[in-house]
């Protein structure tokens, strides 16, 4: 509980292998930020046989569909979404190497099986602290799909973002274990 | 009768989106500081701090509590002496939440069709609940309403012989069903009687009381306080992480209803229950 691990991405399999449910993470680096549309319009890609638009191999996407900047402000308001909804994405982008996820809420069985076959991480942001979160992220860039609004696919570069570990490596689950 | 200009109308909403969605309102601000003293679960009890924080730098910022800005929930009682002048108000309303989002910076949530999506990139049109009620003035509250907790409300049209435990076991059953998904702390809407459309519109407005405000049926009361107690003994706990502070509040409200039905319907929202009222 007092013992907060610093990590600096990208999340290796080494590091997301010292990772263990429950252990508050401080994440810093760079990290995508992609919601139901970005994920929907990614798969499409994939099965067109197109490259994706960010590298897959060991990156984070967080789940979250940022207010707008006010002016003079990186971001506004960048809390996480439900992260079951991209449950149906998820496997296929752990299997080509993603190796985190931030969001909050339940996963399906398929996504934890594809977690644990790849050695992956899911961390969980407080939902509703979009205001403190926000606070975390220093730089933000729109990589793909602008017209979707809250939904286009964005880098942000983060800095002390306050995470738990909700599913680590092995499948030990938070919501179930706790 | 009265003139009330439909401008009004729309300065009035413009200024409720953004107050509502950037400052929480002191009964849920009082619920969670309360949780935060009483919580025994350490986890728990770094959760509400971690929520209590923000709060305050969504204030201080002017900033929205939650990303989510949610769908522009309308409720507006309008006196049968009022008389709208200057436009349509419809138009009005969904102006008014135009400029909120936009000009106070929230984030625009709604897609104009529901299978083939869209956005609409001002986050219209609003949601808009009318009654007509007695007087001359219009009241006008908005309760902006986020859906990671609007997708874990449920109905169910349970038959009369069902009743009071068919009643309280459709409750905690969504509840559970839910666990970490809607952002708890929680605060349950529930419904009960009506029509199958009503009995959603209670389970809404029920929202919009005080979390800690009680129905003013003693019957109703004492089940409030039940329900809310078995909600708590779940170990759902502040995001899903285990505690005791799974709900803030319980709010129940009801209509009569048909002889053959007991219809029962639980809207749950996020611990950012953001609800404005101003009276014109």
């Amino acid at each position: 509980m007092d013992d907060v691990k610093k990590i600096t991405l990208p999340l290796t399999k080494e590091m997301a292998e010292s990772l263990k449910m429950g252990d508050r993470v401080s994440l810093t680096g760079t990290i995508y930020a992609a919601r139901d549309e970005a994920h929907e319009n990614m798969i499409a890609l994939l099965e067109e046989g197109k490259p994706l638009p960010i590298d897959i191999k060991d990156a984070t996407i967080y789940y979250v569909g940022p207010a707008p900047a006010k002016p003079g402000d990186v971001i506004g308001s960048a809390g996480p979404t439900t992260s079951g909804r991209m449950d149906a994405f998820a496997p296929t982008l752990l299997d080509l190497g993603l190796r985190g996820m931030i969001g909050k809420g339940a996963r399906s069985k398929d996504v934890v099986d594809a977690m644990v076959r790849n050695k992956c991480i899911y961390f969980g942001a407080v939902g509703g602290a979009g205001a403190l979160l926000a606070g975390c992220i220093k730089e933000q860039e729109i990589i793909a799909w602008p017209e979707l609004g809250p939904e286009a696919l964005r880098r942000f570069e983060v800095v002390d973002m306050p995470l738990i570990v909700i599913i680590d490596a092995e499948g030990h689950d938070l919501y179930v274990e706790h | 009768m009265r003139n009330i200009s439909v401008s009004t109308i729309t300065t009035v909403i413009r200024k409720l989106c953004i107050e509502a969605c950037t400052e929480l309102p002191f009964d849920v601000r009082k619920a969670i500081d309360g949780a935060l003293e009483t919580e025994k679960n350490p986890v728990a009890a770094s959760v509400l701090s971690t929520i209590k924080e923000n709060y305050q730098i969504a204030e201080e910022k002017q900033m929205p509590i939650c990303q989510d800005t949610g769908m522009a929930c309308i409720f507006m009682e309008i006196g049968q002496d009022v008389h709208f002048t200057d436009g349509n108000l419809t138009d009005a309303v969904n102006e008014g939440v135009r400029q909120g989002y936009t000009e106070g910076y929230l984030r625009k949530s709604v897609v104009i069709d529901p299978i083939r999506r869209g956005n609409t990139g001002d986050n219209t049109p609003a949601m808009i609940y009318q009654t007509i009620v007695p007087g001359d003035q219009v009241k006008i509250t908005i309760a902006p309403k986020g859906f990671g907790s609007e997708n874990m409300s449920a109905i169910k049209m349970l038959k009369p012989a069902q009743g009071l435990k068919g009643v309280k076991d459709f409750i905690i059953e969504t509840v559970k069903k839910a666990g970490p998904n809607p952002c708890p702390p929680i605060v349950v809407g529930v419904g009960i009687g009506g029509t199958f459309d009503k009995c959603a519109m209670l389970a809404k407005q029920a929202l919009l009381r005080p979390v800690d405000s009680s129905h003013p049926d003693p019957y109703y009361a004492a089940l409030e306080n039940e329900l809310l107690e078995a909600i708590n003994d779940l170990n759902i706990g502040p995001q899903g992480f285990g505690g005791k502070t799974t709900a803030l509040g319980l709010n129940i409200e009801t209509l009569p209803t048909h002889i053959a039905g007991l219809p029962v319907a639980v809207n749950i929202n996020c611990h950012v229950t953001r609800h404005k009222s101003e009276v014109i």
